[in-house]
């Protein structure tokens, strides 16, 4: 693990006087009533904010709350507590028509390219569906997919085709399209191109950061695969059962993480040259993080204590606030 | 790497272009229900005999030669004449003009039970999958207590009440129908509901209604189609029975239960009289069912995993004749896998692999790497002999101690699977069956792989689970899959795997389903094992990151074929194809956050589908080092570092030069002489 500084430009945040998208103290229960008071909360008091252009990476593992965090923005799950605000607006519980409202200024690319187009409908229509709903007349709606197929690397003619006819990686550069036909100020990619193969996925990860560059997007990045989050984003925050662990500048929480739990998420990303990645196998060995099938942590205290090699009695009865450590903020007693 | 950060976003979209797939556009869904309504000769004779039934009904006045009630007191009762082809009633009445004239009335009646049954029942469905659990209870609640009311008792007290209002009479019966379609639609409108493009349309802001129209609805068509042409027969027939006591149209007005039960009361003087009614009638129900019967055809069954019998014979055959073909392997060195000149095939004669040649020596680790679609699942499975069916050996060996694998009888596999080679695959849940304990299956494994008691195979199982690092295997023995998390369901599957002591492990990408952490602790784990039992391993990856932490050697696929073989660390640190070099230079995870590029480096289009492989160079449409010498067959050159082997004719010029993958490949063209590069793309336009 080298000691680098940011060497990475940071990109320079625009001047706004409020971020594009506030997270605060946001809590997910599954459940109704009494089961949902019971159970662990999925999402436990995560706040962060995206500032307009930035890029904010969502890592974590499987269970981390990550994706129903892009949900609750997105208006897909309910939030049980916290406030979620978009460009000044409270949009917590935002229904139909105040999404509406938002005017395709929030968008969303999924995860499954198979899934996420309307196998019955073509592919221009797809396109054209959020221009229609904000009363966009059918042949500028059309003329419009057309333009935004090209810019995602895919003949005009791709409107009049069905998503079936087109592989993995042409699906999720439609679902792309798809997402930025509004032209938006902010698009929540959740786990966009874990399904795809490594030349595709560089192929989409480059899409996303030219057309960041191009129209000043923000992008909200959840992934599971740090490496991934760190070639597109600015700023990293790193989940843990629902808690945030560090956030801070990519680079810092990537090169020099601070928490027991993104120490070993780091170590635990393969690197394709061998040698380096046997002494990083045997760094990951060395950090004694207990595997991840330990019993699940009581409520209250640190909820990484049963795994980590530096908890203690205080990690049992207190849960730790994040603080600032080294350029990013780490939420560690002994961090 | 050399980070390019001049984007060439026109030169893409040609690209593109050319992968597009050349049929023209159509739609499936809307060719779906035609082709099927057309696919058997049961459903087109119904589909005629419908049509015809309603356009002789509707065109009956003109055509018919009686009235309704004209009555022929001198035909009563008679069979076919040349007056009366059908014969005449109790009252001389013609029975082809009173069935055709009644026709469309029953029919047009019939419908308004369907659409009512239909549409009510579609529409509740779509409601309570849109509206969220609680409205979803109190309708399931409603046509829960719609189906326990007697039906018949319902619709004869309505007559009761209101008299033979026909028309009424079928749209209550509608009503109590459609509980019973709600609850056929209800799951599908559900899953419908939970796809990724009903929330990518939340997200646009489209309100419940909007959704359920356009996301849901189409959806559905299928089975609305299917439940319509059932209830329009059921309803028919309820039609004619209400007639049949009493309850049809009033008297002289023809109606078929009225018939048949004008026909019932002279069934010993005029059996005839039943015959052309009840025909009708019979051949209408019998035609709807039909068609809904084409239309509920599940579009291509799905194949199973499992080889057919058929799929068995034909492995047989072509076992057969691989052994006449090849000459009697020659003894190899024990536990050494070696495979030769493998190509394997769809029955249609399409190759997937093609010539793949690769040894594994005892206590080594082998990757297979490439991407999705170029074989290298397929190489793995036809190791165990398990191929899906309608792919089999086509050509070459697999030689492991003395026996050719590819040649051996299912018979002869059986006895080496799990045996002697045994499989880990990439969703460790689908290794292990839900209905049973970890431990029961583990327990069965080994008693049956080990010949071992009872008793012993229970200490073995919790030898066995100890072994790949669970620590309360005792508590683990006693769960069933479901209980425990996938990181654990993969430790178990790799027990399952080492139950039978197996000096081979073929892992399907075995870590691609689990998280980082995990991943690390399970390479770890198959380390040690190797480490441990001197068994080798065939890895099928597509992370070069695994590659580079577990495996001695790696083989490089590309459309079918090994590209570049060879030690782990010269290929993943001097990568001689091109191909591994564009795959490295794509991997985000091959660059330190440090000297992160602006951009990945990419490869334009993608991996051609078997059909379309060239007897050239398979990568050379995709290089962007490719040129006229590219426009041959290449065979696998020595690449200069030990044994390995590398398919590229430009390789070692390649390797003076010492390029790189650059990021985006349409300036790299310029390393070499554009005139060479077009030559290629006009050999692969």
């Amino acid at each position: 693990m080298s000691t680098a500084t940011s060497v990475r430009p940071e990109a320079p945040l625009p001047a706004a006087d409020r971020p594009l998208l506030e997270v605060k103290d946001l809590v997910v229960r599954y459940g109704r009533g009494r089961t949902a008071a019971a159970a662990p909360a999925a999402v436990d008091g995560v706040s962060f904010s995206i500032a307009p252009g930035e890029t904010v990476g969502l890592v974590g593992e499987s269970g981390s709350g990550k994706s129903t965090i892009g949900k609750a923005i997105l208006g897909l799950q309910k939030v049980s507590g916290g406030s979620i605000t978009y460009q000044g607006r409270d949009i917590t519980s935002a229904g139909a028509s105040q999404r509406r409202a938002l005017g395709g200024d929030l968008r969303a690319v999924f995860q499954d390219p198979n899934s996420s187009l309307n196998p019955r409908n073509t592919v221009g229509s797809s396109l054209a569906e959020p221009l229609r709903l904000r009363g966009v007349n059918a042949a500028e709606a059309w003329q419009r997919a057309g333009d935004m197929l090209e810019r995602v690397g895919l003949p005009r003619e791709a409107v009049d085709r069905y998503p079936s006819q087109f592989s993995g990686g042409q699906r999720q550069r439609i679902s792309v399209a798809r997402a930025l036909i509004c032209d938006p100020s902010l698009v929540v990619c959740d786990e966009a191109v874990s399904a795809l193969d490594l030349s595709t996925q560089a192929q989409v990860l480059n899409l996303l950061a030219d057309l960041r560059d191009e129209r000043g997007l923000g992008y909200l990045f959840i992934a599971h695969d740090i490496a991934v989050v760190q070639f597109l984003a600015q700023r990293v925050v790193v989940l843990y059962r629902g808690q945030v662990m560090e956030s801070g500048p990519a680079s810092a929480v990537t090169e020099n993480p601070k928490h027991p739990f993104t120490q070993a998420l780091v170590a635990a990303s393969p690197v394709p040259r061998p040698a380096e990645q046997a002494a990083r196998r045997q760094a990951r060995e060395s950090l004694g993080v207990r595997t991840g099938a330990a019993a699940t942590p009581g409520p209250g205290g640190c909820p990484f204590r049963l795994r980590c090699p530096l908890a203690t009695d205080l990690c049992r009865d207190e849960r730790p606030a994040l603080r600032t450590a080294g350029g990013s903020d780490v939420a560690c007693h002994y961090a | 790497m050399i980070p390019n950060t001049a984007p060439a976003p026109a030169d893409e979209t040609t690209t593109a272009a050319a992968v597009l797939p050349q049929t023209p556009g159509q739609s499936a869904a809307k060719k779906f229900a035609g082709s099927k309504l057309f696919g058997s000769p049961a459903s087109i004779a119904g589909v005629i005999w419908l049509a015809a039934l309603v356009a002789a009904s509707l065109t009956a006045p003109l055509w018919l030669p009686f009235k309704t009630e004209d009555q022929d007191f001198t035909a009563v009762l008679s069979g076919p004449t040349a007056a009366h082809w059908l014969g005449t009633d109790e009252l001389g009445r013609d029975l082809l003009s009173r069935i055709f004239a009644s026709a469309a009335g029953t029919l047009g009646t019939s419908m308004i039970t369907v659409i009512v049954a239909v549409g009510l029942g579609t529409l509740l469905a779509m409601l309570a999958a849109a509206a969220g659990d609680r409205a979803e209870n109190v309708i399931s609640r409603v046509t829960e207590i719609m189906m326990s009311l007697p039906g018949t008792v319902i619709i004869l007290a309505v007559i009761g009440a209101v008299g033979t209002n026909i028309p009424l009479i079928m749209g209550i019966l509608g009503v109590l129908i459609s509980a019973g379609i709600y609850r056929v639609m209800l799951g599908q409108a559900k899953s419908l509901q939970s796809q990724l493009y009903v929330d990518a349309a939340k997200v646009d802001g489209m309100g419940m209604a909007g959704i359920s129209l356009r996301h849901v609805l189409p959806g559905l068509t299928n089975t609305i189609v299917v439940q319509a042409a059932l209830i329009f027969a059921v309803g028919m027939l309820i039609q004619a029975g209400l007639a049949f006591i009493g309850f049809g149209p009033p008297i002289p007005e023809p109606s078929w239960g009225g018939m048949i039960q004008g026909a019932s009361q002279h069934v010993y003087d005029a059996p005839w009289l039943m015959v052309p009614t009840g025909a009708v009638l019979a051949l209408t129900v019998l035609a709807a069912n039909a068609i809904g019967n084409a239309l509920g055809k599940a579009p291509n069954a799905t194949a199973s995993h499992l080889p057919s019998a058929a799929a068995r014979r034909q492995r047989a055959k072509s076992v057969a004749a691989i052994a006449a073909a090849a000459p009697a392997p020659k003894d190899s060195a024990k536990d050494t896998l070696s495979v030769r000149n493998l190509s394997v095939g769809v029955d249609n004669g399409v190759r997937l692999v093609t010539d793949v040649s690769f040894d594994v020596e005892p206590g080594t680790v082998l990757g297979l790497v490439g991407e999705s679609g170029c074989g290298k699942t397929m190489t793995a499975l036809s190791l165990l002999g398990l191929l899906p069916s309608g792919v089999s050996v086509a050509e070459g060996q697999i030689l492991w101690n003395g026996t050719n694998l590819a040649a051996a009888t299912e018979k002869a596999m059986e006895g080496i699977r799990g045996r002697e080679v045994a499989l880990i695959s990439q969703e460790p849940m689908r290794a292990l069956d839900p209905m049973f304990t970890v431990g029961y299956q583990l327990t069965a494994a080994i008693r049956r792989l080990r010949g071992t008691g009872r008793a012993d195979a229970k200490a073995e199982a919790l030898g066995l689970l100890e072994k790949v690092g669970i620590v309360d295997a005792a508590r683990i023995l006693k769960t069933y899959p479901h209980q425990i998390s996938g990181g654990m369901a993969q430790r178990v599957a790799i027990a399952l795997a080492l139950s039978g002591r197996p000096r081979l492990l073929v892992a399907d990408e075995p870590t691609t389903a689990l998280d980082v952490t995990v991943q690390a602790e399970i390479l770890s784990l198959l380390r040690s094992l190797v480490k441990d039992t001197g068994m080798s391993v065939v890895m099928v990856t597509h992370d070069l990151g695994v590659v580079a932490d577990l495996c001695d050697q790696v083989a490089v696929m590309y459309a079918g074929q090994v590209v570049e073989n060879g030690r782990t660390d010269s290929i993943l640190d001097n990568p001689r194809h091109p191909y591994t070099l564009a795959l490295l230079a794509a991997d985000p995870h091959a660059n330190h956050a440090a000297d992160m590029p602006e951009r990945l480096a990419t490869i334009t289009g993608q991996v051609p589908q078997p059909k379309d492989w060239p007897s050239t160079c398979r990568f050379a449409s995709r290089c962007q080092f490719a040129g006229s010498a590219c426009t041959v067959p290449v065979p696998l050159l020595p690449s200069g570092a030990g044994d390995g082997v590398v398919r590229c004719v430009k390789a070692d010029e390649l390797a003076v030069v010492g390029l790189d993958w650059v990021a985006t490949d349409i300036p790299a063209r310029h390393v070499l002489s554009l005139s060479e590069t077009r030559t290629v793309e006009k050999d692969h336009a």
